[in-house]
């Protein structure tokens, strides 16, 4: 078990060195190069040189690189030039984190209490009218771009039936106490009930909106995941054996089912970010999803680099888990 | 009842076995089979349907469109303050847009660049993964390491982070960076199918054998093992054309489009129409009803296609 950990871990850092590469030469590549990627477009020609000195871009290639990574692990990527003018570009990173956890949370969490249970159900009654309806349902969902499905929501619930508000995450004028930046959480711990309680009425439109497509990937692969199980030798020996259907389905093809869930629910994860962009984008919900589109419109490269490097981290963090926690489950995996 | 009676019953029942197992006798390809279950499959009717009829629009849709695209007849109705869009009427079923053109031309003409974005983003990314996976497949060892951490890398970032990145490097937005972006994000995923099915048949007979007989480690590759490894590619690259589909109206509607609208792309139409969405919904509703029908039709063929080639669901 440790040497799996510790070859994943370095296989971890093998792929955030070559991300750091890349990153590297994407800067350099950038119309103007990367004075202009943190300076921003129009900055002064003194103001340039000054900074090309200063970041050592008359030195090798190499020697720069080297500065670029010294710089990423102190944390220091510039200014913002146009999500939070002036704010440290990391600082940026930060702020609007918590309210793509909060978003991300909900709508993963949705997604699986809804994929798993619905899968299982149509595996069950596979070939039903039931199952068909609910697999053609689930790929009309992955075929309707999942901004629509966000502008529906928000133009017929939030502006025609005037049911839930339109934007933000918070009403302004509730002037909630903050602890972690977890609206709903910091409502809760700090006992402002009204305040937790508009976060969730904030929440609810873009979490039915995010989680479309994770739920619709859950559930097929709980589905496809328990159509093979059922099928399985160890299933018919159970049956065999005279247990009882209910010891069947729930320790022997569940449990056993639940393997590819665990894993798709962690790549989706990662995946739910490039949802998050959008959705984020169409309820002005201020967080990651949000400053990437604003950072790729206004051009600043400075909060567009730590949210690849930082986005890429989490995702590669996030899969190292997933497959720590497969380890444990599978023993087979252990070994290979 | 003796023996024989017994015995004749099992008979009856080994030959009614063998007359169900003609079917897959080794006589029957496994195209051929899929092909006799898809025939019959309502799901895999409708994509083929709704794919066909997208193809054949995109095809004679500038014959078909009443109005020239970049034409726009209605302009002198289109009132900034009063009324931007100018509503349906007679010669116009949709009305027209916020210069002036007519909707319906738009909409049917739109179909060609969609296709035209579609179909060259997903060429793309599959030459490129074609690339990546037959190289880390064939060779293996270090060149497999290499290229699968330089596609761990690229499916670390979120797929649409990615097109921004790549199109952050254009100095000017047009319809190849969005083709270019969206190629990118699918390089990865045709990598690794590829790696996947190449590995696969390494320790394979056939590769076996051809080895055993002298070919050469080439022709093991391009006749040998990448024509065995297509099928998989070819039913994910009709799911990925769909995805490019959707993926090209969410760059659009996030501002990587092609400025340049006199050559309509539903994708663009839907990006465009946000400035009056509120008002007038239908502008992004139509387009966005397109969308869906065809990344439906794609996705409905190609799932269909891939259940029946899996060996597994051949019962």
């Amino acid at each position: 078990m440790v040497r799996f950990i510790v070859r994943r871990l370095f296989q971890m850092a093998v792929v955030l060195v070559v991300l750091s590469i890349l990153l590297f030469a994407w800067l350099k590549a950038l119309p103007g190069g990367p004075v202009s990627a943190i300076l921003g477009e129009r900055a002064t020609p003194a103001r340039r040189a000054a900074l090309e000195a200063a970041l050592g871009l008359d030195q090798p290639v190499h020697v720069q690189y080297f500065r670029f990574v010294e710089r990423a692990l102190h944390g220091n990527f510039g200014a913002s030039t146009g999500v939070l003018p002036g704010e440290d570009a990391f600082q940026v990173f930060l702020i609007r984190l918590p309210a793509t956890i909060e978003l991300s949370f909900f709508a993963i969490l949705l997604a699986v209490a809804l994929g798993i249970p619905l899968g299982y159900f149509a595996a069950r009654r596979h070939g039903s009218p039931v199952d068909s309806g609910a697999v053609i349902l689930s790929l009309i969902g992955v075929a309707v771009p999942v901004f629509f499905t966000a502008f529906l929501l928000k133009y017929y619930v939030a502006v025609q039936w005037n049911l839930l508000p339109v934007s933000g995450r918070q009403d302004a004028s509730l002037d909630a106490t903050r602890v972690t930046g977890l609206f709903v959480l910091d409502g809760i711990l700090t006992q402002e009930y009204d305040a937790a309680w508009d976060a969730v009425l904030h929440l609810i439109l873009p979490t039915l909106a995010l989680a479309t497509i994770p739920f619709a990937i859950i559930f097929r692969i709980t589905r496809a995941s328990v159509l093979d199980t059922l099928d399985a030798d160890f299933v018919r020996t159970a049956e065999a054996k005279g247990l009882s259907t209910r010891v069947i389905r729930g320790r022997h093809v569940l449990r056993n089912a639940m393997l590819p869930v665990v894993t798709t629910i962690g790549l989706s994860l990662g995946g739910l970010l490039a949802g998050a962009i959008l959705t984020e984008t169409v309820f002005s919900f201020p967080g990651i999803g949000d400053a990437i589109a604003q950072g790729y419109r206004k051009r600043d490269y400075a909060v567009l680099q730590v949210l690849i490097l930082a986005s890429a981290a989490i995702y590669v963090v996030i899969n190292l888990l997933v497959d720590i926690a497969y380890a444990i489950i599978d023993p087979r995996i252990r070994t290979r | 009842m003796g023996v024989d009676a017994y015995a004749d019953r099992r008979k009856d029942r080994i030959d009614a076995l063998a007359a169900r197992s003609v079917d897959d006798s080794p006589g029957v390809s496994l195209i051929a089979s899929a092909w006799r279950r898809l025939r019959r499959n309502p799901v895999f009717l409708l994509g083929l349907a709704i794919t066909v009829s997208f193809v054949v629009l995109a095809v004679v849709s500038p014959w078909l469109a009443p109005y020239d695209p970049a034409a726009n007849p209605l302009i002198d109705q289109v009132r900034p303050q009063s009324n931007p869009i100018p509503g349906p009427e007679p010669g116009f079923p949709l009305g027209a847009d916020d210069r002036g053109r007519d909707l319906l031309s738009r909409l049917l003409v739109g179909s060609r660049q969609t296709l035209i974005v579609g179909v060259l983003a997903t060429v793309f990314g599959l030459i490129g993964g074609l690339v990546l996976g037959t190289l880390a497949g064939a060779l293996g060892g270090w060149v497999d390491s290499v290229v699968m951490r330089l596609v761990d890398v690229m499916l670390s970032i979120p797929s649409l982070l990615l097109a921004f990145t790549i199109g952050a490097l254009a100095a000017r937005p047009s319809q190849w960076t969005l083709i270019v972006a969206i190629a990118t994000i699918q390089v990865p995923v045709f990598a690794r199918l590829l790696r996947g099915t190449m590995l696969a048949q390494r320790h394979s007979d056939h590769v076996l054998a051809a080895r055993a007989l002298g070919v050469k480690p080439q022709a093991i590759v391009f006749r040998h093992m990448l024509p065995n490894a297509m099928g998989p590619v070819i039913v994910q690259a009709t799911l990925v054309l769909a995805v490019a589909i959707i993926d090209a109206a969410a760059l659009s509607f996030l501002g990587l489009g092609n400025p340049d609208d006199r050559q309509p792309e539903w994708g663009q139409m839907l990006g465009a129409s946000q400035q009056y969405i509120y008002d007038h919904p239908h502008l992004a509703i139509y387009p966005a009803l397109c969308i869906i029908v065809v990344a439906l039709g794609f996705t409905l063929m190609g799932e269909s296609l891939r259940e029946a080639l899996d060996p597994k669901s051949r019962r």
